[in-house]
């Protein structure tokens, strides 16, 4: 073990044994990496709430991978014949919409951009905001505090009106969605990292090493990083709940995923056309699987933050 | 206070000037061409860039900038490429609707989730709080498209009760009951999502302070249920709830542009969604300008609020 290191776990061995008089014997572990990581599992296989809603996404997103299998219709071919046929049709238990396209298959494969429009820019903002966060809270230089300052702007602008506002000039399409998206959510997921570094660069096991002259690019990517991953994650989860119903959003205006290319947001979309018709399946079958997912990620993030509460942990 | 207002307002000229460059800056973004865009493809290279140089853009980005910048000062923000006007003849009338819009929802929002935040936090653990608290889970979570035509299905088509669409009778244009019948569906659409939060916001402040010592001194010392919760409690209560209210506008102002489109409502965000479509990018930015311009100045006001709530805040800021 280097020198470097042995400092930093002085200083959080000194940490501990300040902590554990203070908090008595049962919180004195929860400091350690992976004592905290079992910890927080069993708390949130405790909780039935979070843990349904995991099984729900689950179950959704296994659903839209393996659409082919789950249905013998194509998600873009129609036959008019039944066109708007209801719900509990023969064949088609979800009913038909208006170019007589199966809304179960148009969902299980919409399933697919939904969710991925909605997830992948949050997992590719995720490492880069973290990334600013860390180096704009830790060090607190002047590059940072700047940086911070200017991504401090963009919070004029409503998340929504931004995302709508960005993918209006780059244009519709999968890809420009993602993009827009990942922009829109670079201040908030970058001001979290940096609020977590901030208040945990404050507390005494990082005083106490830098006290001993540790390395500090290693007490920031060993000891202060983990801790701020998890803030973020838990903010990550209930971004994804929000992203999920913006992204459908942008679909349903018409900047997002372009038709016929099925998507959860172009199906309410469609069925709004019908719905003054007096058809209502159409948009409103689509639209309760867009609140259904973002409340289940909501859920989990629930669970994963009170998981995470040593507060709420019993062992 | 006068100094807090002063350095708010200060630091508020600032966001607004990073605003309007990010609004510049959206123009930069689309890919092409503008002059190319107006004159079609089809147009000769001289024509191209003779328009250019009347629209400006063969000078340098920083100078097209504080040139757009001028514009704005002076109520100038460009023409729009699909109607022959000026952007601020569109856009001024737009925003009235939505600010009226956007004014009863925010209305509906305070009205209903402050009292139903304080009673669920009086109430905790009762039935009246987890059914209300699970309601306004789902609610945040809700689309808003999606709510709104659903209540445009159950409201205006199945019952029958209230206008599909609009902001008048086109027939028979009336006044203010009018505006009212067609003013319902959708601030419930816009409010609900707010509402959610704000109601949850307001039980987990309420819940924190009813556990103070000086709640429990109140009601030792004989004051009536009714008057610690609605007069001491919800009154410290208030700042932090006010904070969260001026965030929300945000969401406000965003899902208005869902709501307009839905419910045809002839605001900002119809505007900014018929413009996306026909790719008439100063509309566009003039839309998003505008309701950034709301947001920052509703912002201003809420801390503004603050402060005088507070007193603490005041002293903190002020040095």
């Amino acid at each position: 073990m280097s020198a470097v290191a042995e400092a930093v776990d002085a200083g959080r061995s000194l940490f501990r044994t300040h902590r554990a008089r203070a908090a008595g014997p049962a919180n004195a572990d929860t400091e350690t990496p992976k004592p905290q990581w079992r910890l927080a599992v069993r708390a949130f296989s405790r909780d039935k709430i979070a843990v349904a809603s995991l099984i729900v996404l689950l179950l959704i997103a296994l659903a839209a991978i393996f659409a082919p299998l789950l249905t013998p219709y194509s998600p873009t071919a129609g036959d008019p014949v039944d066109r708007l046929a209801g719900v509990g049709t023969d064949g088609h238990f979800l009913g038909l919409d208006g170019q007589g396209r199966d809304i179960w298959t148009r969902l299980l494969y919409g399933g697919r951009n939904s969710l991925t429009v909605a997830v992948v820019p949050v997992l590719v903002v995720f490492p880069l905001a973290l990334m600013i966060g860390l180096f704009a809270g830790f060090q607190r230089s002047r590059a940072g505090e700047t940086l911070m300052r200017v991504l401090d702007v963009l919070f004029a602008f409503p998340l929504v009106l931004l995302a709508i506002a960005l993918s209006a000039v780059l244009g519709a399409g999968l890809g420009n969605v993602m993009l827009a998206i990942g922009i829109t959510l670079i201040p908030y997921m970058a001001r979290v990292a940096y609020t977590a570094t901030v208040q945990e660069s404050s507390k005494d096991y990082v005083e106490a090493a830098r006290a001993y002259g540790a390395n500090p690019v290693l007490l920031m990517f060993r000891e202060l990083m983990p801790n701020v991953i998890v803030q973020l994650l838990v903010y990550a989860t209930t971004l994804c709940g929000l992203m999920i119903v913006v992204a459908s959003g942008l679909s349903f205006l018409g900047v997002g995923v372009i038709p016929p290319t099925p998507d959860w947001g172009i199906m309410t979309a469609d069925g709004k056309n019908v719905l003054l018709e007096g058809i209502y399946h159409v948009a409103t079958i689509p639209g309760l699987l867009i609140l259904v997912v973002s409340l289940a990620f909501n859920l989990i993030g629930d669970g994963v933050r009170d998981a995470l509460d040593p507060r709420k942990q019993t062992s | 206070m006068t100094r807090v207002i002063g350095s708010r307002l200060f630091s508020t000229l600032l966001v607004l000037f990073g605003v309007s460059l990010i609004v510049f800056l959206l123009l930069q973004m689309v890919p092409g061409d503008p002059a190319v865009t107006i004159l079609g493809s089809g147009a000769t290279a001289d024509a191209v860039a003779a328009l250019r140089t009347q629209l400006g853009l063969d000078r340098s980005l920083p100078v097209q900038f504080f040139d757009y910048l001028g514009g704005l000062l002076h109520g100038d923000l460009g023409r729009s490429l699909t109607v022959n006007a000026p952007v601020t003849d569109i856009m001024v009338p737009r925003f009235a609707n939505t600010l009226i819009l956007t004014g009863a929802a925010l209305v509906l929002c305070i009205v209903v989730a402050i009292p139903l935040g304080v009673i669920a936090a009086h109430k905790q653990y009762s039935i009246f709080d987890r059914a209300s608290m699970m309601i306004t889970l789902a609610g945040a979570s809700v689309p808003v498209y999606w709510f709104g035509l659903l209540l445009i299905g159950i409201f205006a088509i199945t019952l029958g009760w209230l206008p599909t669409s609009g902001m008048y009778n086109p027939r028979f244009p009336g006044g203010g009951g009018d505006l009212l019948a067609h003013l319902v569906l959708p601030a419930i659409a816009a409010a609900l999502v707010p509402l959610a939060v704000i109601a949850r916001m307001t039980r987990s402040v309420m819940i924190d302070i009813l556990q103070q010592d000086y709640i429990r001194t109140l009601r030792a010392s004989g004051l009536s249920t009714s008057s610690v919760l609605w007069r001491h409690a919800l009154r410290n209560a208030l700042p932090p709830i006010v904070n969260i209210i001026g965030l929300q506008v945000g969401y406000l102002l965003g899902g208005v542009v869902f709501v307009e489109v839905v419910f045809g409502w002839p605001g900002l965000g119809q505007q900014l969604y018929t413009s996306i479509t026909q790719r008439d990018i100063p509309v566009v930015q003039a839309g998003v300008l505008f309701i950034a311009l709301a947001f920052v100045i509703i912002n201003l006001f809420a801390d503004v609020a603050v402060g005088l709530l507070d007193p603490r805040t005041r002293r903190k800021a002020g040095q």
